[in-house]
């Protein structure tokens, strides 16, 4: 489709029923899926010769651990016939399973694999489901929001055992994480009072 | 009588010259024929994306210098991008300008690095020594614009940090025109020498099929004869303005990628030549006090400088809540960050889309069939490092 209004709308019309939400931003549409339609989705995208979506740039989950469908898995699309880009999201609750793109698209191997490490979702059929940017034996899924900065374990090579050991994180000062919001606009009264003034109006 | 022969399992890396970098790449041997590539990455994982979260946009820069550390102002590129878009503000003409040649000057950084170390891993020492030798004048220029010869730490949301010093944009200028002869020389050695054609051509051979199917991008699609550049089909910053060709490969193979970057570099030239030609005096960065800091002088004389100059470097500016993805044509392929603000002045989460990440996925489809001494060829064909990978 030449244009995004147009694909817009193909989209909508052809997978009405597995398409929650569509919306236009930076030149980009995305569009709210649920977790059964993704393989679908990807497939219609991939091969229909109106969209010809033929490349996964990148697959990535948002944590949001306040919400009871706590990642939201994000789909990033190209395509080079009408050079457009499309992103395809849905949510789900922590331990769901997920159906795996790599049938459809290979390069989905490694970007699952880190998914899975960082977030710790797994995909259903995939065929070499480790992880790849920790450490081996690493434990914990380092891009949660409740997974601290620091890590939780060290290594260090052990003058006494001669071997690298890994060992509980010491800090000689805590992270210091500064709360900036500013006194000048932030104390409470003053806050109130411009909530006030701004209804009022 | 039969006798089982068992493969062999080589380890490459993660200490290996040719690996360039920290990969630990287990290959299955049957004779010399490699099997089966498994690369193992992540040993220079620092978790990038999960420190710019605790960050403030302006401190989330410096770790852009350190994905891909031989191109560093293209990755700023990106990241200044995606803030701008959601931010809504415009980057002065002359700032556009400047971005444009340091990220010109990258890529000509990446890409003598590249193909020089390449030839050096199938045999060829001169041209890294020749080539090095201009890239330690880039990376002065770095240093005169910046302040450090890698890390730079540039690029801002809304223009750069500070304009180029006397002088810098003569040397530019003179260096555009001494350049092409080097280049001139490195092909002398190369583009027709009889032992690095037998060790390229035909050597990982990617077909336009299956470089869209592995998300290749950069080099490595277009040596396949897929004319993508980004800097063409989605122009950011003075891109659309400026005049230049892409060159695209044929037979998918080493040797087409290694001609590419050869072409890239002199278009590249060229590029920086344009954009010194059509640069005029003006602002370098936005000038809006919220987002800019003030000048040293201005500090010094005005209180409301002195209080956005403090707000800046505390607090940082505060980003409205957004969710973008943005890509830059980087030397290695299309670098994306995909940015997710919620108001606050750090960011709720940046998922940074690395080329060489997709590049190195392929390595098993690439090097199946292959003798183990092609493990290297292809390897340096896929430009590779480590910085970018791991994140």
């Amino acid at each position: 489709m030449k244009s995004l209004e147009d694909l817009e709308k193909k989209i909508n019309s052809e997978l009405t029923t597995k398409i929650n939400n569509t919306k236009i931003k930076h030149n980009q549409i995305y569009i709210e899926t649920d977790k059964e339609d993704m393989v679908d989705v990807a497939i219609f995208l991939k091969t229909n010769q109106d969209t010809k979506f033929r490349q996964l740039i990148d697959i990535t989950v948002v944590d949001y651990p306040e919400q009871n469908q706590r990642f939201e898995v994000v789909y990033l699309f190209l395509s080079h016939e009408f050079n457009q880009r499309l992103i395809v999201k849905f949510s789900i609750a922590e331990n769901e399973v997920i159906s795996s793109l790599t049938s459809i698209f290979p390069s989905a191997n490694w970007m699952e694999r880190e998914v899975f490490d960082m977030y710790g979702v797994s995909f259903k059929d995939h065929p070499d489901l480790r992880r790849i940017l920790t450490d081996y034996g690493f434990e914990g899924h380092p891009l949660r929001k409740d997974f601290p900065l620091t890590g939780h374990s060290e290594v260090r090579y052990s003058e006494e055992q001669k071997k690298v050991i890994s060992e509980p994180v010491k800090l000689e000062q805590n992270y210091r994480n500064f709360d900036y919001e500013s006194p000048w606009e932030g104390t409470k009264y003053i806050k109130e009072e411009i909530q006030n003034n701004d209804k009022k109006n | 009588m039969t006798k089982k022969i068992k493969n062999l399992n080589l380890n490459f890396g993660p200490q290996h010259p040719a690996a360039h970098g920290v990969l630990r790449l287990i290959l299955e041997l049957d004779g010399e024929v490699v099997e089966k590539a498994d690369p193992h990455i992540g040993l220079l994982h620092r978790g990038t994306e999960k420190l710019i979260e605790n960050k403030t946009y302006m401190q989330a820069v410096p770790y852009f210098d350190r994905l891909d550390y031989v191109a560093p102002m293209n990755q700023e590129h990106a990241f200044a991008l995606a803030v701008e878009k959601i931010l809504k503000i415009d980057v002065p003409i002359r700032a556009q300008y400047i971005r444009v040649i340091f990220c010109e000057i990258g890529r000509i950084l990446s890409h003598i690095l590249n193909v020089t170390t390449q030839a050096l891993d199938v045999g060829a020492l001169t041209p890294s020594l020749w080539g090095f030798e201009e890239r330690e004048t880039l990376m002065t220029f770095y240093e005169r614009a910046s302040g450090s010869r890698l890390h730079a730490n540039y690029f801002r949301a809304g223009g750069v940090h500070q304009d180029l010093p006397k002088g810098l944009e003569e040397d530019i200028a003179k260096f555009c025109e001494t350049f092409p002869k080097i280049i001139n020389d490195l092909e002398s050695l190369l583009t027709d020498n009889r032992i690095f054609k037998q060790r390229n051509v035909d050597i990982g051979v990617v077909t336009k099929e299956d470089a869209l199917d592995y998300s290749f991008s950069g080099v490595m699609i277009r040596g396949s004869g897929v004319p993508w550049d980004l800097r063409k089909s989605q122009p950011y910053d003075c891109y659309e303005s400026l005049d230049f060709k892409i060159p695209v490969g044929k037979n998918g193979d080493c040797y087409d990628r290694y001609l590419c970057r050869i072409e890239e570099m002199k278009e590249s030239v060229s590029i920086i030549k344009q954009c010194l030609a059509k640069m005029e005096k003006g602002p370098i960065k936005s000038l809006d006090g919220k987002i800019s800091p003030p000048p040293k002088a201005e500090i010094k004389q005005s209180m409301e400088a002195l209080i956005h100059h403090f707000k800046l470097f505390t607090e940082g500016y505060r980003v409205p809540k957004d969710e973008i993805y943005t890509a830059v044509e980087a030397p290695k392929g299309e670098f994306g960050v995909y940015l997710i603000s919620d108001g606050s002045s750090k960011p709720y989460k940046c998922k940074i889309r690395a080329p060489g990440f997709s590049h190195l996925q392929s390595m098993d489809y690439l090097i199946k069939g292959h003798m183990l001494a092609d493990v290297p060829a292809v390897l340096g064909s896929l430009d590779i490092v480590f910085g970018e990978v791991d994140r």
